[in-house]
């Protein structure tokens, strides 16, 4: 009896040194990330789709882009995930070369408590800049009248909501404030959280989106995704190309092409107010963070080969969880990023 | 070790004692271990804060992420505001209770009664929280809001729209989140009160009302305040209900209905996607600013109650 426990215990610790010792293959890999929560529920399906068809593990945590940033700073993880560029001090603290790769894209759009009026308001960026700076105050102002010729705006005062958590959505709304206004530019500037001129804070699209459903005549700003599965009504805005467009995924991945020239090599740009007929022209990338250098052999090459799959095959799930799927002319150069990609001093990828 | 000096002269019981009360000392000192690490750590962290800001930090009304501007105090006066306001509304209501379930409730529905009140203290305050924005927020705007504003409008605390959303609302819903701490424990303090205080002063012709103020609150006091002060920890930490409820918008109004931002708010809703270092010293420099904060109400409640625990030898003066 003792015996057969000792072998039985002989035959399992072999079988956990042999486990330890194989040379590492991709499969049975664990790649892990932080932080961006936005795009969580499309890179947890990818992690899902993509540890069946390979079986590499991807581990993501959405603790919060800054906290992502911090974690891929520290290289606690093998990529991080934001909705918003590193700056350069950053790039620098976290030392090799830093690379942005885009994965897909998100817009954000006004939406309203209006009662009787439906999805039908317009907006120009001024009208809307000057609402978040406090100086249109009613709803039947001249100028919101003027571009939303037939509607019953009531004279009521305007009661502006904003996100109260550092976020994405915000920082891709007040950079297209700032781009459109040069008032907000200087008043306020961007980034994921802002000293806001006027209105209420909500947390989280949700706080945004109950604060604006419980307060009639108020107006806020949610994540497109956030706006369609919880049907709120959204205006459209008016791009650079003089039409009034609501946005839609399609209209999104418009805006990408748009402003493609715009787009620098790091990717890391806001692409807010983009040219281009058709565009939705508040929208932002959500980016992986990588090394361009990377260390180790077996994790690097799974890293790339992750990327370079839901860039591809894995854009196809976007749609669906309502994100917009990168244009194609955009995954050209991506392919490039990716082949850029080194593991001690060698291409990652044939 | 213990067992195989069982039959040795030494009485079984002595041999133990020394490692157990090492044990016990040990684990009593871990407390202030802990406490003074935790200050520690949030100095160092909060330091590049410290060294920039310093005490202007504390009467600074600008929090400007993008500019690096931080001043924490707008979020220490919402934070002292609320939980005040919460005590003003749950300190009446919860004594009142309190004093109905030790003096006056038929037995067989003290229990039920003191169920419910439990129940209340476990519902998480993302829940409350979830039940403030849904059914408090239309409330205050709809009903509350406008009568006040109607009987006291012309006192600038009760000035401007109600929407809802503010500092009187923070306060509500602290209040019903506190409430049971001080229904618990203040009902448990009242009913130890010795039979024979109430008695002695039934016998001396008072009446039901008389009783309690003369014999059983006096006699109850410390754990009064005690369970009061618990009550106001609990207001100053509390941030998801809070949070989902006051507007979060740093500002000092003299109005209740106008929005505000307590500190436990602006640190969860910020620390997560703070990126550059200042700002999250920044942050953590507000943590260490609630933490002062709190030890402060900590020390004030120390010393109410030992001023007032000399207690029921001075009942009546």
């Amino acid at each position: 009896m003792v015996r057969h426990v000792k072998r039985a215990m002989l035959v399992a610790l072999a079988v956990v040194i042999a486990g330890a010792a194989l040379p590492a293959g991709a499969q049975g890999l664990t790649l892990n990330g932080a932080g961006a929560t936005f795009p969580f529920p499309l890179y947890s399906k990818w992690s899902q789709v993509y540890a069946a068809e390979k079986g590499v593990q991807v581990n993501y945590q959405s603790i919060g882009s800054g906290g992502g940033i911090r974690q891929f700073i520290a290289r606690t993880v093998d990529f991080g995930a934001s909705d918003g560029p590193m700056t350069d001090e950053q790039i620098a603290q976290a030392g090799g070369r830093v690379l942005h790769v885009p994965m897909v894209a998100g817009a954000v759009v006004p939406v309203y408590n209006l009662a009787g009026i439906g999805p039908v308001l317009n907006f120009t960026p001024d009208v809307l800049a000057d609402i978040f700076l406090g100086k249109i105050t009613r709803w039947n102002d001249p100028r919101l009248a003027r571009i939303n010729p037939g509607v019953p705006l009531p004279a009521a005062d305007i009661i502006v909501v904003h996100r109260s958590d550092g976020s994405g959505t915000t920082a891709i709304w007040v950079n297209y404030l700032s781009k459109v206004s040069a008032e907000w530019k200087a008043r306020v500037g961007e980034g994921t959280s802002v000293n806001w001129p006027t209105g209420l804070g909500g947390r989280g699209n949700e706080g945004v989106a109950g604060l604006v459903r419980q307060t009639p005549s108020s107006l806020g700003y949610v994540e497109l995704a956030y706006a369609l599965t919880n049907r709120m009504t959204f205006g459209a805005v008016r791009n650079r190309a003089g039409q009034f467009v609501r946005a839609t995924l399609s209209s999104t991945t418009k805006a990408m092409e748009g402003a493609l020239k715009n787009i620098p090599e790091d990717y890391r740009v806001f692409f807010t107010n983009p040219d281009g007929r058709d565009v939705y022209p508040v929208a932002g990338f959500t980016w992986i963070l990588i090394q361009g250098d990377q260390s180790d052999p077996a994790k690097g090459k799974a890293l790339v080969e992750f990327l370079w799959w839901a860039t591809h095959e894995g854009q196809k799930y976007a749609p669906t969880l309502l994100y917009a799927p990168l244009p194609k002319s955009l995954i050209g150069r991506i392919e490039r990023t990716l082949k850029s990609v080194t593991i001690k001093g060698a291409p990652a990828l044939p | 070790m213990v067992v195989a000096e069982h039959g040795a002269a030494a009485p079984p019981a002595r041999t133990g004692d020394r490692p157990f009360q090492l044990l016990l000392a040990v684990m009593a000192a871990a407390v202030p271990v802990i406490i003074g690490a935790m200050l520690i750590a949030l100095i160092a962290a909060a330091w590049p804060a410290i060294q920039r800001f310093g005490g202007a930090f504390f009467v600074t009304s600008t929090w400007d992420p993008v500019r690096h501007e931080f001043g924490v105090l707008p979020f220490v006066y919402g934070t002292l505001v609320s939980s005040a306001l919460a005590l003003v509304i749950a300190v009446p209501l919860g004594l009142g209770v309190a004093i109905y379930l030790s003096e006056l409730v038929p037995g067989r529905l003290r229990a039920p009664i003191g169920f419910f009140v439990e129940l209340l203290a476990a519902i998480p305050s993302v829940v409350i929280g979830l039940w403030g924005i849904f059914v408090l927020v239309p409330w205050v705007r709809g009903t509350l809001g406008p009568a006040l504003r109607s009987a006291f409008g012309v006192l600038p605390l009760f000035s401007g729209p109600p929407l809802g959303i503010g500092m009187l609302t923070a306060g509500l819903i602290l209040a019903v989140m506190i409430v049971p701490f001080i229904v618990a424990v203040s009902t448990e303090v009242m009913r130890a009160v010795p039979r024979a205080q109430r008695e002695a002063a039934l016998a001396l012709g008072a009446t039901g009302w008389e009783t309690t103020r003369t014999a059983v609150l006096p006699y109850a006091r410390s754990g009064i305040i005690g369970a009061i002060f618990l009550a106001l920890a609990r207001a100053l930490g509390e941030t998801m209900a809070v949070t989902m409820v006051i507007g979060n918008v740093p500002q000092i109004k003299a109005s209740l209905f106008a929005p505000a931002y307590t500190i436990p708010a602006v640190i969860a809703n910020e620390f997560t996607e703070a990126t550059s270092d200042l700002y999250v010293a920044a942050l953590i420099y507000a943590g260490l600013v609630l933490f002062v904060v709190t030890v402060i109400v900590n020390a004030l409640a120390r010393l109410l109650v030992s001023r007032v625990a000399a207690g029921p030898a001075q009942i009546r003066e």
